[in-house]
């Protein structure tokens, strides 16, 4: 069996051969070696997907998922719709088809922990950073014509199912100037958002209680919720109908040049390249390097961790601040509650919910405060956060909720930025081949397609042409300047 | 012919926008993102047929006569009735007892009728699309609008149409397939609508659909979508 081309090296005579043999046939046998490795390649890469459990030994009866290739031009880490999004606009932007390898690595097939599948799928344009309102208008431009994009010939065409009933942003009386300054902002970056006073509130949704709010402000365009299952699998079929590898695996370690590199004599830090990333497969102590030439960390709620884990050289290290905080997302059922026009609601007291569906189904939460953040080692639900928290509050707001009947509910990640709350996109100061697009602090999702065009044209261009994302680069958690985003919800 | 392919610069204060839908960039107010020329995205798959032309020199395709440009040389009314005719829609004004229809020399009526506002425009079965709506977006008299069986209005479509809210009393989306009850749901906006039909739309739970709207409008008589009646078009 044909394992490997270092396995065939090392099976073959060598090219020597004794000092008395001429010329002729050393060429030959180095020849010979060299076809018979380049047989042995391409009869691996054919045989490999065709007959899992051959080769490699793996449990029986278990069938074994596609190797990582040893080599590929990008490796994104993180298989989410972020991961997904980069994948796609690289194959979509390279100047030559099957110009480049890339590969995006998911340690979790299941997706069992992955933020993008357990979101609310939320849209909308009301941030206060004007990079975020960018992103977010061209996520809509996308998920608007996602056919022309992700269209697959012979296949159904892709419905997320977007319900554009807008973002509705409540504020007290001592929030009022903040939302006002807010909108204020978003209307000079063209966003079609409107003030609304406690009367025109509740003559447009009656079914609200105007009680403590001052204003409110209300999205009117591209601005609403989707199904993120379906942006995913839309994003990760057409990627790997344009040649995008994908592959089960997690990433433990980074081989740097670091160690072929003299240390700096100069002020100058020192800036290494990442050469191989270590794959590590399921359930199992055997890695493949893979050897690379970029590599993208879109790992979400755990891209911190991949650069603590990634055993790095001290002098190379630069932490990212991103930790998974635990949300928790519940659904009920109301009879008399509010009907169709029913917007994407947030409180004055951070509580927020939306209309799941047509038959009285709603969905909601709140996220806790600092200080009372709950473990985010496992994805178990605290019920009583439903009762005690977020029920109350809601139901002051709309009186309708005070009888309601609770159904499902679950928890998901934020890959929340401690630093700032806002996404880091953009390469490592000390890293010039690893590139991050992560820490979008409950974003993700919507900013996705956007943060995966910039991160490709930023691969294939080296610069950024559609979105500006510089101010969001790395710089500045180096520098310590902040980019605060008011608006997380 | 496409509605509304527009390369307009300069249009209005700023409803910064990329939409890449139709090839052409359209960019109104300022730029978004750095450069100061319009940005290119390049064609996107349309029918996924095309080889991949991102990243290649895109030859210089000069902005088509577009009606935006009628907008700001001779008023929304023109602009409107200009965009409708070329799709072959009608056209009516207020105080006109006839429909004006695509046949024979519009374009002189159009400009002569330039003050008088547009009270009914009938696209049924046009080819209008998201883009398209921008060309009526200022008509504050319009009370008809007819889009039954346009194969590209959808739930975007239906919620750009906001902007039309206040003076529309009459609007039929009947048999357009790509409507859900996600667009309708936007309608809430439409207060003054006496009259909506809905009649042929691919609907979950019609009657419920049905009841929701009646609660949602309710000044408004909405036809189609009875309980007991399939959506037409289905098999």
């Amino acid at each position: 069996m044909l394992r490997s081309g270092s396995a065939l090296r090392r099976g073959l005579p060598r090219a020597g051969g004794a000092p008395g043999r001429g010329m002729r046939s050393a060429d030959m046998f180095r020849e010979l070696g060299l076809r018979l490795r380049l047989m042995g390649r391409t009869l691996q890469d054919q045989l490999s997907p065709l007959a899992p459990g051959t080769g490699s030994w793996g449990p029986p009866g278990v069938p074994r998922d596609p190797q990582p290739p040893e080599e590929a031009d990008v490796v994104v880490v993180g298989g989410g719709v972020v991961g997904w999004s980069v994948a796609y606009w690289l194959k979509a932007l390279e100047a030559r088809r099957h110009g480049m390898r890339v590969l995006v690595l998911e340690r979790d097939p299941t997706y069992s922990r992955a933020s993008t599948v357990l979101s609310a799928g939320g849209i909308r344009q009301q941030f206060s950073l004007p990079e975020n309102i960018h992103m977010s208008r061209f996520s809509a431009s996308f998920l608007r014509n996602i056919n022309e994009y992700l269209g697959v010939p012979n296949e159904p065409p892709v419905d997320i199912q977007f319900q554009p009933s807008g973002y509705l942003f409540l504020a007290s009386p001592q929030d009022a100037e903040g939302l006002e300054a807010t909108v204020k902002v978003q209307r000079e970056e063209g966003v079609q958002v409107t003030l609304l006073s406690p009367a025109q509130l509740k003559d447009k949704f009656p079914w609200i209680d105007t009680e403590d709010v001052a204003v409110a402000s209300y999205g009117l365009e591209d601005e609403g919720w989707f199904d993120p299952w379906t942006l995913l699998t839309a994003l990760r079929r057409k990627a790997m109908s344009l040649g995008v590898l994908s592959c089960a695996g997690e990433v433990r370690g980074f081989v740097t040049s670091a160690e072929d590199l003299m240390p700096p004599r100069g002020p100058d830090p020192l800036s290494a390249r990442i050469k191989r990333i270590h794959v590590y497969m399921q359930d199992s102590l055997e890695y493949q390097p893979v050897t690379c030439a970029i590599v993208v960390n879109a790992a979400g709620a755990w891209a911190g961790e991949l650069l603590e884990t990634a055993g790095l050289p001290e002098a190379l290290r630069q932490p990212l601040p991103i930790q998974p905080r635990k949300r928790y997302i519940f659904s009920w059922h109301c009879h008399d509650g509010p009907g169709l026009s029913c917007p994407f609601l947030i409180d004055t007291t951070g509580a927020y919910f939306r209309r799941e569906g047509i038959a009285g189904n709603y969905l909601g939460g709140m996220s806790p405060p600092e200080e009372e953040e709950p473990d985010p080692s496992d994805l178990s639900v605290d019920h009583s956060y439903f009762q005690e928290q977020v029920w109350p509050r809601l139901a002051r707001r709309v009186p309708a909720f005070s009888s309601l009947r609770p159904g499902s509910s679950w928890a998901g990640y934020y890959d929340h930025n401690s630093f700032d709350r806002n996404g880091v996109v953009g390469a490592h100061p000390r890293l010039s081949n690893l590139l991050v697009a992560a820490g979008f602090s409950g974003h993700g999702l919507q900013h996705a397609p956007a943060a995966g065009r910039a991160l490709a044209e930023l691969v294939l261009k080296g610069r950024y042409e559609t979105l500006d994302l510089s101010r969001l680069g790395w710089s500045r958690l180096v520098q310590r300047e902040p980019l605060v985003e008011g608006g997380v919800v | 012919m496409r509605g509304g392919r527009g390369h307009a610069r300069g249009a209005g204060p700023g409803l910064g926008g990329l939409d890449p839908y139709l090839g052409a960039p359209y960019i109104w107010g300022s730029p978004i993102g750095v450069a100061s020329s319009p940005i290119h995205m390049g064609q996107p798959h349309r029918g996924c047929i095309q080889p991949h032309t991102y990243g290649a020199a895109q030859p210089h395709i000069p902005p088509p006569r577009t009606h935006m440009h009628l907008k700001d040389i001779y008023g929304p009314n023109v602009a409107a009735a200009a965009f409708t005719l070329s799709l072959g829609g009608s056209v009516r004004y207020e105080g006109q007892e006839q429909w004006l229809r695509p046949h024979g020399p519009w374009q002189e009526r159009v400009l002569q009728l330039r003050s008088v506002p547009v009270w009914g425009l009938d696209l049924s079965a046009c080819p209008v699309t998201y883009s398209g709506l921008g060309s009526l977006e200022p008509l504050p008299h319009l009370a008809h609008l007819d889009l039954s069986a346009c194969p590209h209005v959808d739930d975007w479509t239906v919620a750009r149409m906001r902007a039309l809210a206040p003076s529309l009393r009459s609007l039929s989306l009947s048999r357009c397939p790509r409507v859900t009850e996600r667009g309708l749901a936007t309608l809430h906006h439409f207060r003054e609508l006496r009259h909506l039909d809905v009649s042929g739309l691919n609907v979950p739970s019609p009657g419920l659909v049905r009841i929701l709207l009646e609660e949602m409008l309710p000044g408004c008589r909405i036809v189609g979508m009875e309980l007991d009646t399939p959506p037409k078009g289905t098999t």
